[in-house]
């Protein structure tokens, strides 16, 4: 059973996709309840246009996404020399960046999730509160919050299995850079690519199953919690 | 406590131009469903902004369209029970209670939770969720999480109307004790004479988003307006003292201001001052004294006057000594009886309530 133990090399890629997902999920949560809660309640002007701009990376090819990526968080993009000249950060080509392209492609499917279950709350809930005193921030963090918590996490799951996967977009921005941004699935694919290599391939590819899995099961559970507290009256 | 209301909203198919005043006590908005009634409790919350009106509660303005003034729904510290409960399906019956309590200025907390849990009889309910509580349950809850959130003003609105006759009757008594044992002022929206007769001190009737008469419920319910609203209910509302208790019986003698009617509530306390509520519909004349029938209240007393009601119906007020009492009667009758002003007749009550 040699064959099941996986390199020194494998295992950064297993660490560095997990890291990379995380980061993705967690940074983009709370702009994805906020776009969610706009898109959700709002009435303004151009509100479809946002809808469309949101949905976009599902839609698109993700290499068009990574390469509109390069161009715009590049070390000369617009956004990518600001970043890099005023606060030091650099995306191209470091695993922040992959960060960022999985974040990308997840988010449509983050807030479509939080977006309908903010429709399903029930509104006269959040009146009843305001009229106990509650400020409309207090109602929206005691109330709404609690009520759209199975639709976060569902979000949070599918977003972060996106990123798991995701290898377009990411390879397009971020290359595939052994220990850097070298993710899971780009890792499986370097393998696919030399003489020899299916039985690399296979060993990433039980540990991406394991790690899908696992993540299935745990938001599973999580929404068993969250109905037992959020049973409908 | 003194508030002024005078509010003006347009709505798609009405327009509501109501004001009122209130000094306390149980205030009845009354009035047929789309009368406005909810309209102007929702513009009082704070709910809905009107394009023009004042709201001010001891001096403190809520609403001045005219100074730009609209202090929003959660600054106003006015509790709000509404017709369905509006638990928070996320927290157990203890947290939904002291929702309220974090918001309230510490300065204004009145009630504490245990007279408010003993005064509503919801104290086996803490743990559960809301989820598993009958209608009334949910309802008692709802109004005590409204208690405890330390309001200067309850408004209530129909919150007994989602239930039925028993779940009512369950938490009407409740209702009552609240009214008595806090001295908190309270709006009580309805369209049932029952309710307003028995918990009301005074009533505002409301029609087509206007106030169309205020007073005291006696002078309203027993209104020619009152019988456009709700003929088959309306009746009046006669003030007396328990003059004895025949508890072997479950019965209490009341001395109005010349006539004595027998009562069936044994809870009353001799010298107590009691409203008794009788519906039109259930009074039936006589031109001769009648014998043997089952009636305690037979009064004598002379036709003041006789207003045909439409659908056959006839209203006939009936002077007994200084008490009036009315009764709807079918017009085959009076033709029957030839009933006219000024006959003396007997009035035959079959059925008197205690509205207080």
């Amino acid at each position: 059973m040699d064959w099941l133990v996986l390199s020194e090399e494998e295992w950064t890629a297993v660490r560095l996709s997990l890291r990379v997902s995380s980061v993705a999920v967690l940074v983009s949560l709370p702009l994805g309840i906020l776009v969610a809660y706009v898109l959700a309640r709002g009435k303004f002007w151009g509100k479809s246009i946002l809808n469309g701009i949101v949905l976009l990376p599902l839609i698109l090819p993700p290499v068009v996404t990574g390469f509109l990526l390069l161009i715009v968080f590049g070390r000369r993009g617009v956004v990518g020399s600001f970043l890099a000249d005023y606060l030091g950060i650099v995306l191209s080509f470091r695993w922040t960046g992959a960060a960022l392209a999985c974040g990308v492609m997840g988010f449509p499917l983050m807030v479509r999730s939080i977006r309908l279950s903010i429709e399903t709350v029930d509104r006269k809930l959040e009146e009843a509160a305001g009229t106990l005193g509650a400020s409309p921030l207090w109602v929206f963090l005691t109330i709404t919050l609690p009520l759209i918590l199975p639709g976060i996490i569902a979000g949070m799951i599918l977003a972060f299995a996106k990123a798991m996967g995701e290898f377009g977009a990411t390879i397009t921005f971020v290359s595939n850079i052994p220990s850097e941004t070298q993710t899971l699935s780009a890792a499986i694919y370097t393998f696919t690519q030399v003489p020899g290599g299916d039985v690399g391939a296979m060993r990433l590819t039980i540990v991406a199953i394991a790690i899908s899995f696992a993540a299935l099961l745990a938001s599973e559970f999580m929404a068993y919690l969250v109905g037992r507290k959020v049973a409908v009256e | 406590m003194t508030m002024i209301v005078d509010v003006r909203q347009s709505f798609k198919s009405f327009v509501l131009d109501a004001s009122f005043t209130s000094t306390g006590g149980v205030t009845a908005l009354f009035g047929r469903s789309g009368s406005g009634k909810t309209s102007l409790v929702r513009a009082i919350a704070g709910l809905s902004k009107p394009q023009r009106g004042r709201i001010e509660i001891d001096g403190d303005v809520l609403l001045d369209t005219e100074r730009g003034i609209f202090v929003p729904m959660h600054r106003r510290r006015f509790g709000y029970v509404f017709q369905e409960a509006r638990l928070f399906p996320h927290l157990s019956v203890r947290q939904n209670l002291l929702y309220g309590k974090w918001f309230a200025p510490k300065s204004a907390q009145v009630e504490n939770i245990s007279h408010v849990v003993e005064l509503l009889g919801i104290g086996p309910l803490l743990d559960r969720r809301p989820g598993n509580l009958s209608g009334g349950e949910k309802q008692r809850v709802a109004i005590g999480r409204a208690l405890l959130s330390s309001p200067r003003l309850l408004l209530m609105d129909e919150p007994l109307a989602a239930l039925d006759d028993e779940r009512k009757a369950e938490i009407l008594p409740y209702l009552e004790r609240m009214r008595d044992e806090t001295a908190m002022p309270i709006v009580y929206v309805s369209h049932s004479v029952a309710e307003v007769a028995r918990l009301s001190d005074r009533v505002v009737m409301m029609s087509d988003g206007r106030v169309e008469i205020s007073g005291t419920p006696s002078d309203v319910l027993s209104g020619s307006q009152v019988l456009a609203t709700e003929r088959r209910e309306a009746g009046v509302v006669l003030s007396g003292t328990v003059e004895a208790i025949d508890s072997a019986h479950g019965l209490a003698t009341v001395r109005l201001s010349s006539e004595v009617l027998v009562v069936s509530n044994a809870r009353a306390q001799v010298g107590q001052s009691v409203r008794l509520h009788v519906p039109g519909r259930d009074v039936m004349l006589a031109t001769r004294k009648p014998e043997g029938l089952s009636a305690l209240n037979i009064l004598e007393g002379q036709i003041a006057q006789m207003d045909a009601e439409g659908e056959g119906m006839v209203r006939v007020k009936i002077r007994c000594g200084e008490d009036v009492v009315l009764a709807r009667i079918t017009g085959l009758s009076v033709e029957r009886l030839a009933l006219q002003a000024g006959l003396p007749v007997y009035a035959v009550i079959k059925t008197v309530t205690l509205a207080r």
